[in-house]
C-alpha cells in the first residue's frame, strides 16, 4: 500500500522544477509555480500509470490539497 | 460490434505533404519561457508546419497524390474510388472529394465522396475504402486524408494553438490475392463538446458574434468559430477507451504486441500516447513518433508518421496496428499487413 510520502516523491519526480521538501500533504497543488492544465495532465497520467486509477477533470476540480488528491486516489 | 475483416486489399503507396513554414513552440509568446519548455516536454510538440491562408487540405493532399502517381506508375484513369477524409473542407458544398477528382483528373466513372472525421479518420477511411473495393471489385482506390487545423485555432488559446500542425496525405490501395486486414470502429457522441468548433455550421450559423474572442473559464481567449478542446476530457477518454478497445481488438484477432512490427497511433500528445503505449506494453521502438516535428495533424497523423518515420522500411512486408482516436468522440483500429509500400519522402508545398 502506498503512503502519502511515496506519492509526494513521485509528484516531485514528475515536476523537475520543484525542490525536494516543498510539497507537503497540506500543499494546495494549484499553488505550484506556473500551475496550469499541463500539470493536471501530468498528475492524471502519473496516477493512471502508477495506481491504475483514471481521474476525470471533475475529480481534479473536486480536490485542493495533495492529501485530498491522495485520499481520492486511494478511495477509487 | 463494428468489427470486421477484409481480405485481398493492399497498400501500393503512401505520400504526405506539409506546408514549408515551420513554427516553433519555443517562440509561442502567450506562454512564459518555462511554460514553453514544459509544454514541449509534456505535449511533445516542438515544431509544427503551418499552412498559409487560403492554402487548403485539398492542395496538400493533391500534391501528395500527384507524387504517388509519379512514383508508383499507376494510371490515374484506373482509380474508380476516391475518398476524401477531412474536417477542413474547401467549401460548404460541394464535397472536397469532387474538387480532388477534377484537380487530379480522375475519371468520371469514379465514386468520390467525403468522410467528415478527424483523428480517427484514417482508420475509418481505410476500412470503408477496403470494404467498398472488396464488395464492388474496384481494383484501385485513392484515399486522401488530411486537415488544415491551424487556421481554426486562436493564438490566445494555449489548449489548442501549440498542438496542431497541417498536412495532407494520399494512400493508394489496390486489390490483391493476399492480406487479411481487421478493423474495429467505435463512436461516442456524448463527448461532442470535448473537441468542437461551435459556430459556423447549421446549428449555429456564422454571425458577427462568432468572430469575437472572449475569455473562457479556463483563462484562454477564443471565438466560437475557433476550435475548442477540453484537454482533460480528451486525455481521460484516450487513456481509458483506447487501450481498453485495442486490448480487446488484439485478443479477438489472436494477436499480441510482440507479433507486430509497428503500432502507429494518432499523434495526439506525447504524455497521452506514452500512457497508451505503456498500458498496451508495446516497446518504444515499435511506436514511431512524428509529433515533435509536425504536431497533431488530425486525420493525417497516421499516414504522415508512416511517411516521416518508416519510409525506408516500408518496401519490406510489415504487420502493423493503426489506431486513430479523438474528435466525435470517435475511435478506430486497424490491423493491417503491407507488402511493398512505395513511400516517397515527405513533400513540402
Amino acid at each position: 500500500m502506498m503512503t502519502i510520502e511515496e506519492f509526494i516523491r513521485k509528484l516531485e519526480e514528475e515536476f523537475e522544477d520543484i525542490e525536494r521538501g516543498v510539497l507537503q500533504p497540506s500543499t494546495d497543488f494549484r499553488t505550484i509555480e506556473d500551475w496550469g492544465s499541463m500539470h493536471a495532465l501530468i498528475i492524471i497520467a502519473l496516477i493512471d500509470t502508477e495506481y491504475d486509477v483514471t481521474l476525470t477533470g471533475a475529480d481534479m476540480r473536486s480536490v485542493t490539497t495533495i492529501q485530498e488528491l491522495f485520499d481520492l486516489v486511494k478511495s477509487k | 460490434m463494428a468489427q470486421f475483416s477484409i481480405s485481398g486489399v493492399d497498400i501500393k503507396g503512401i505520400a504526405a505533404c506539409v506546408p514549408k513554414r515551420v513554427v516553433s513552440n519555443f517562440d509561442y509568446e502567450v506562454l512564459s519561457e518555462s511554460e514553453r519548455r514544459m509544454l514541449v516536454k509534456t505535449i511533445g510538440v516542438e515544431t509544427r508546419r503551418v499552412a498559409p491562408k487560403y492554402t487548403t487540405t485539398l492542395d496538400y493532399a493533391c500534391k501528395a497524390a500527384e507524387q504517388l502517381f509519379e512514383e508508383t506508375g499507376v494510371d490515374r484513369s484506373e482509380i474508380k474510388l476516391e475518398i476524401f477524409v477531412t474536417q477542413s473542407r474547401d467549401y460548404y458544398l460541394p464535397s472536397t472529394a469532387l474538387l480532388a477528382q477534377q484537380r487530379l483528373q480522375l475519371p468520371q466513372d469514379c465514386m468520390a465522396f467525403d468522410i467528415g472525421l478527424g483523428c480517427s479518420g484514417y482508420t475509418y477511411g481505410l476500412g470503408v475504402a477496403a470494404s467498398i473495393m472488396r464488395s464492388s471489385g474496384i481494383q484501385k482506390a485513392l484515399l486522401l486524408v488530411g486537415d488544415v487545423s491551424t487556421v481554426t485555432c486562436s493564438y490566445n488559446d494555449t489548449s489548442t494553438y501549440p498542438l496542431f500542425g497541417d498536412a495532407g496525405t494520399a494512400t493508394l490501395l489496390e486489390l490483391t490475392e493476399q492480406n487479411e486486414w481487421n478493423f474495429a470502429m467505435y463512436s461516442d457522441g456524448s463527448g461532442e463538446d470535448a473537441i468542437k468548433i461551435p459556430h459556423g455550421g447549421m446549428r449555429h450559423l456564422l454571425t458577427a458574434d462568432s468572430l469575437e474572442e472572449r475569455k473562457r473559464e479556463d483563462g484562454n481567449y477564443r471565438a466560437d468559430l475557433h476550435l475548442q478542446l477540453d484537454g482533460l476530457s480528451v486525455f481521460n477518454f484516450s487513456i481509458t477507451k483506447v487501450p481498453e478497445s485495442v486490448k480487446l481488438f488484439l485478443a479477438d484477432n489472436k494477436t499480441t504486441p510482440e507479433q507486430l512490427d509497428y503500432f502507429v497511433m494518432h499523434q495526439a500528445n506525447k504524455l497521452m500516447n506514452e500512457s497508451i503505449r505503456k498500458k498496451l506494453k508495446f516497446n518504444p521502438d515499435q511506436v514511431p513518433y512524428s509529433l515533435d516535428r509536425y504536431g497533431n495533424t488530425s486525420s493525417a497523423s497516421i499516414p504522415l508518421t508512416i511517411v516521416s518515420e518508416l519510409s525506408d522500411v516500408m518496401s519490406e512486408p510489415k504487420k502493423m496496428l493503426l489506431s486513430g482516436f479523438g474528435v466525435g468522440l470517435s475511435w478506430g483500429h486497424a490491423l493491417i499487413q503491407t507488402n511493398n509500400v512505395i513511400c516517397p519522402k515527405m513533400i513540402e508545398l
